[in-house]
């Protein structure tokens, strides 16, 4: 730790910064730096959206439906609008010339049914939480009183909440169109030929249950006019495209509108989004002239901030008796909620393309269908159809293995695409570039003890211990890296995704760099820093890194997809790569050279076998002077540069959870957890690690504790942090991480993304070990989360009171076993015991 | 309108305040001391937590009238001048945190832990930071940045060494 900078000391960054034209010896990219961010998060010193004040303003408040699905047929806001304090009350009505429907940009079928999304419901509400009307008041405590005097009359309509049923004849409608937004399909292979005479058939069907992303932050908007001229600051993870999507909704035009991210506390996916509140807050202030600002409340965040997961998957495999898998059927349906955002329809497509896992599948049959419900509308969270996808093929292939009597590691090893096999075409028409599923398990397994933990378990199983333990594995990949334009563009997504960025050195030799992506906790300062660094031969401290404002940084496509490094941090090099061409050409000149014979080490170009040079430092105040600059080379040492991927980048690895459950009361706890991740080559690997820990969380949190839980007229139970439980430091073990290395081939800094990776894998791996502690009990599934009580309900469910003696497993590295000889177990065409709060 | 005094950061004010204004509103609204945010409405979440007389409060769950006559220090008040308070360092050091939101309060919160545990196990840390969320690291990272901040903060305490005569 000796090498990395002193904690808390704020002024060494300035001290260092003063070496001027200094070359820094050590690589900075691959080192554990502390980041730069955390000096004004440590202290308090942030610009969080709601810290903005402005002379002025005034606060929004918004009216949301107590109802999943109602006629509006009178709303009177004459008692509000007398209060004190109040300004304005609008209801939709006032906007309806005036409020664009918000985009959904992702039309991922030519008669997909988009709706109309009004910012304010008109007429009808399909969500309970939509917003009806909105108080603009003096101060928020105002505002919030003022909310009660509007009085709303409804017409109450039937609600539907559950997929089947709102596919199902006669059932209510969530628009007149229906309430099938979509079918989409995907095949690869020959599939009826995979199935046809299989062996063995395992068919069973999850539930991905709806989560609330919880970004720690609240979302928050502050809208300002000065003229025509509007500044909007949102804690947005996509500033950019926010920008682009607020001028054709409202009708600013775009270079009438910046869009400023301030600092911005987590986003998970949730801030990915044009909302409804983004646009209202625009027009508002386009109709007061005075700033506005609104910030939600936790339960009103609960209910209006977009939803994740929500799915119901059917999957098939197709097996050979010795484990090989020949196919893959998926059937999904993918619950879109009310209306379609910006990605909605998108999400469950991204997953359709991870289903193969990291196995070598002959055949690929894939329908999603997306679903009109009265429920507030799905979209990106933490992964975003990757973890579904990844939960479902990982369940399944533990059930393959447990109907063959196979370890569950064997089972992966005998379909696993092994390392000399990349470049690999997979069923689902991706190519793997790189990978080393056998390197990441075998370091996972002897981290965690494997066989010692089997042997363990044997021995619970044997003496019929109360408290059974459970190993679960789950071996994944991604694609990350969103990704080639033209890829999602034969996906139908409407724009990009290339990433842009500047690089500019000052005169004084500092370096000012500018990114299209927008962190939100990822440490973009600090990584992008250390890339600058290496290349340009500048130090650390020298370097700033400006993000997440459109008047700074004129065009990008933000953060989101694990992009930020493998597209973002790519560009970053790129522009660095491009001013250092520049610098060369003017060393040549200064020093009467060719550019040929120029050399550029440490910061500083010399001429090749002399010690005669200039520092990039010197030439940048060179430039700046400009008293004597080559014919045809403009003033200025800077440059952009965009980077769009040819193809995406596949971070894989290895997850083991071990669990002890007590059978007694259900309760599970989680003993041990092991996660070696590839992620490629590595910038930071604090930052890495952190978001591993972070992903793993999230994803254990999916396994146990987390659910949207709706009654059964459409009314959200989980709007608070009390209801809808998300881990403390308490609820979660420590974890063991460790890395392997495998650098992507598709961009020059070999990085493959690591936000999701944690998250992507962990749920699975601990759902497998819950259903294996519970093999002995004839237990097949427990649907998520596994709340203690749905454990107990299936173990109660299952049968017998006392475990059956263990089945022999193989161990991991053992001989194959003989075949077995058994029958393929029926489908299971229902969800397991429900249980829990429905 | 009642009428109270209360020192925050080592800044007395003197203000009016409704019965019904909350500490952390009084705090970052009137104050303008925004280094305290919200996370949640129900005193879940912790992200608020300031000192309130020397032990950590949720300024969620406070009435500022409640803080008549009281000191209140948040994270804006720790450092001395540069040097920040080693539990500053420590979660900077152990890259205890990544959007930072909950970090004043889970700060906060780990202070007041070592009050009455100054040598925390990490069971005992992951225990007494139970009501502070964190929805980006995994909290191993806040789990090892506390037990850093405690030994760094028993060091300090240490007596200096007295050389023998």
């Amino acid at each position: 730790m000796s090498e990395q900078l002193d904690a808390g000391l704020i002024d060494e960054q300035i001290a260092e910064s003063g070496r001027l034209g200094e070359p820094t010896d050590a690589r900075e990219v691959g080192r554990a730096r502390r980041r730069k961010e955390d000096a004004r998060l440590v202290t308090g010193r942030t610009t969080w959206t709601d810290n903005i004040q402005l002379p002025g303003m005034l606060h929004v408040a918004f009216l949301r439906s107590p109802m999943a699905h109602a006629r509006i047929t009178r709303v009177d806001a004459s008692a509000a609008r007398a209060q004190p304090g109040v300004v304005a009350v609008y209801t939709g009505a006032d906007f309806a010339g005036e409020q664009g429907s918000l985009p959904c940009a992702w039309p991922v079928t030519e008669d997909i049914v988009i709706p109309d999304h009004p910012p304010m419901a008109v007429s009808e509400v399909r969500y309970a939480g939509e917003a009806v009307a909105c108080v603009v008041a003096t101060d928020r405590y105002k505002a919030a009183d003022a909310l009660e005097a509007i009085e709303v009359d409804y017409e109450p309509l039937d609600a539907v909440i559950d997929m089947t049923e709102a596919l199902a004849e006669g059932s209510p409608k969530v628009h007149e169109a229906g309430n099938r937004a979509f079918t989409w399909k995907f095949a690869g292979g020959d599939i009826d030929a995979a199935f046809r005479d299989a062996p063995v058939v395992i068919d069973r069907t999850y539930v991905q249950q709806r989560l609330i992303p919880t970004a720690m932050e609240p979302r928050a908007v502050v809208a300002t006019t000065d003229g025509d001229d509007f500044t909007l600051y949102s804690s947005t993870q996509i500033p950019h495209v926010l920008r682009v999507m607020l001028a054709l909704t409202t009708g600013i035009p775009e270079h009438k509108l910046r869009v400023v991210a301030p600092d911005v506390g987590g986003g998970f996916g949730s801030k990915l989004q044009v909302t409804a509140e983004e646009v209202l807050g625009l027009l508002i202030t386009r109709r007061l002239g005075r700033p506005v600002k609104w910030t939600e409340s936790r339960s009103e965040g609960n209910l209006t901030v977009h939803h994740g997961r929500d799915q119901l998957q059917r999957i098939s495999l197709a097996a050979d008796r010795d484990g090989r898998i020949r196919g893959v059927r998926v059937d999904l349906l993918a619950d879109m909620g009310a209306y379609l955002m910006l990605v909605t329809p998108g999400i469950p497509i991204l997953g359709a393309f991870m289903y193969s896992g990291i196995y070598k599948v002959d055949a690929y049959d894939f329908t999603c269908t997306g679903v009109f419900t009265t429920k507030m509308p799905t979209d990106a969270y933490r992964g975003a159809g990757r973890p579904e996808a990844t939960f479902a093929i990982e369940r399944a292939v533990d059930e393959l293995a447990d109907e063959l009597g196979l370890d569950p590691v064997e089972v992966r090893r005998r379909n696993w695409i092994t390392h000399e096999e990349f470049p690999y075409e997979t069923v689902c028409g991706l190519t793997y570039d790189s990978g080393n599923y056998e390197a990441a398990t075998e370091k996972a397994l002897a981290l965690f003890g494997y066989d010692k933990l089997r042997a363990e378990q044997a021995d619970r199983r044997e003496r019929r211990d109360p408290v059974q333990l459970g190993i679960g594995v789950s071996t994944y990949t991604e694609m990350c890296g969103l990704a080639p334009s033209r890829v999602l563009g034969s996906l139908s997504y409407g724009a990009g995704g290339w990433e842009h960025a500047t690089v500019r050195m000052l005169p004084t030799g500092k370096v000012e760099v500018v990114t299209g992506t927008s962190p939100h906790g990822q440490g973009h300062e600090t990584a992008w820093s250390q890339i600058v660094a290496d290349a340009l031969g500048v130090p650390f401290g020298d370097i700033a890194v400006l993000h997440g404002d459109t008047a700074v940084s004129h065009k990008g496509m933000d953060t989101y997809g694990s992009r930020s490094l493998v597209v973002g941090g790519v560009a970053v090099l790129a522009a660095c790569e491009k001013v250092k061409d520049k610098a060369r050409r003017l060393a040549a000149h200064m020093l009467e050279a060719s550019p040929d014979d120029i050399e550029f080490a440490g910061g500083s170009f010399t001429v090749r076998g002399t010690a005669e040079g200039r520092t990039i430092q010197e030439l940048a105040l060179a430039t700046f002077a400009a008293h004597d600059l080559p014919d045809g080379v403009e003033p200025g040492l800077d440059a952009d540069a965009t980077f769009d991927p040819d193809n995406f980048s596949f971070p894989h690895g290895t997850h083991l959870c071990a669990i002890e459950v007590d059978t007694e009361t259900g309760k599970p706890t989680i003993r041990s957890y092991v996660a070696v991740d590839d992620v490629g080559s590595v910038v930071n690997p604090l930052i890495v690690e952190g978001q591993v820990h972070g992903g793993i969380a999230q994803g254990i949190a999916q396994a146990l504790f987390e659910e949207a839980v709706h009654d059964a007229e459409g009314n959200l139970l989980t709007t608070t942090m009390a209801d809808y439980l998300i881990p403390s430091a308490a609820d979660l073990p420590g974890f063991t991480t460790g890395r392997t290395e495998t650098p992507a081939t598709s961009n020059p800094l070999g990085v493959k993304g690591v936000g999701e990776a944690g998250t992507i894998a962990s749920t699975p791996a601990v759902v497998n070990a819950i259903v294996d502690a519970l093999r002995p009990y004839g237990v097949r599934d427990v649907r998520m989360p596994c709340t203690p009580e749905r454990i107990w309900r299936v173990i109660s469910e299952a049968g017998p009171a006392a475990p059956v003696p263990g089945r022999a497993t193989v161990p991991a590295s053992g001989p194959a076993p003989a075949p077995v000889s058994g029958q393929t177990p029926a489908p299971m065409s229902a969800p397991a015991s429900e249980g829990g709060a429905r | 309108m009642p009428r109270i005094t209360v020192t925050v950061d080592g800044v007395t004010y003197e203000e009016e305040v409704e019965p019904r204004l909350l500490l952390v509103h009084l705090l970052r609204d009137r104050l303008g001391r925004t280094g305290t945010p919200i996370g949640c409405d129900t005193s879940n979440c912790g992200a608020c937590t300031v000192m309130l007389d020397g032990r950590s409060a949720k300024s969620c769950s406070v009435l500022a009238v409640q803080a008549d006559g009281s000191d209140v220090v948040t994270v804006e008040g720790l450092a001395q001048g540069n040097e920040w308070h080693p539990m500053q360092k420590a979660f900077h050091t152990e890259h205890a945190l990544q959007c930072g939101y909950c970090t004043p309060g889970m700060i906060m919160a780990a202070i007041d832990l070592l009050r009455d545990d100054p040598d925390p196990s990490e069971e005992a840390v992951r225990r007494g930071l139970e009501g502070n969320l964190c929805r980006c690291t995994g909290y191993c990272t806040i789990v090892r940045a506390v037990r850093r901040g405690a030994a760094e903060m028993s060091k300090a305490r240490e007596p200096q060494e007295v050389p023998a005569p």
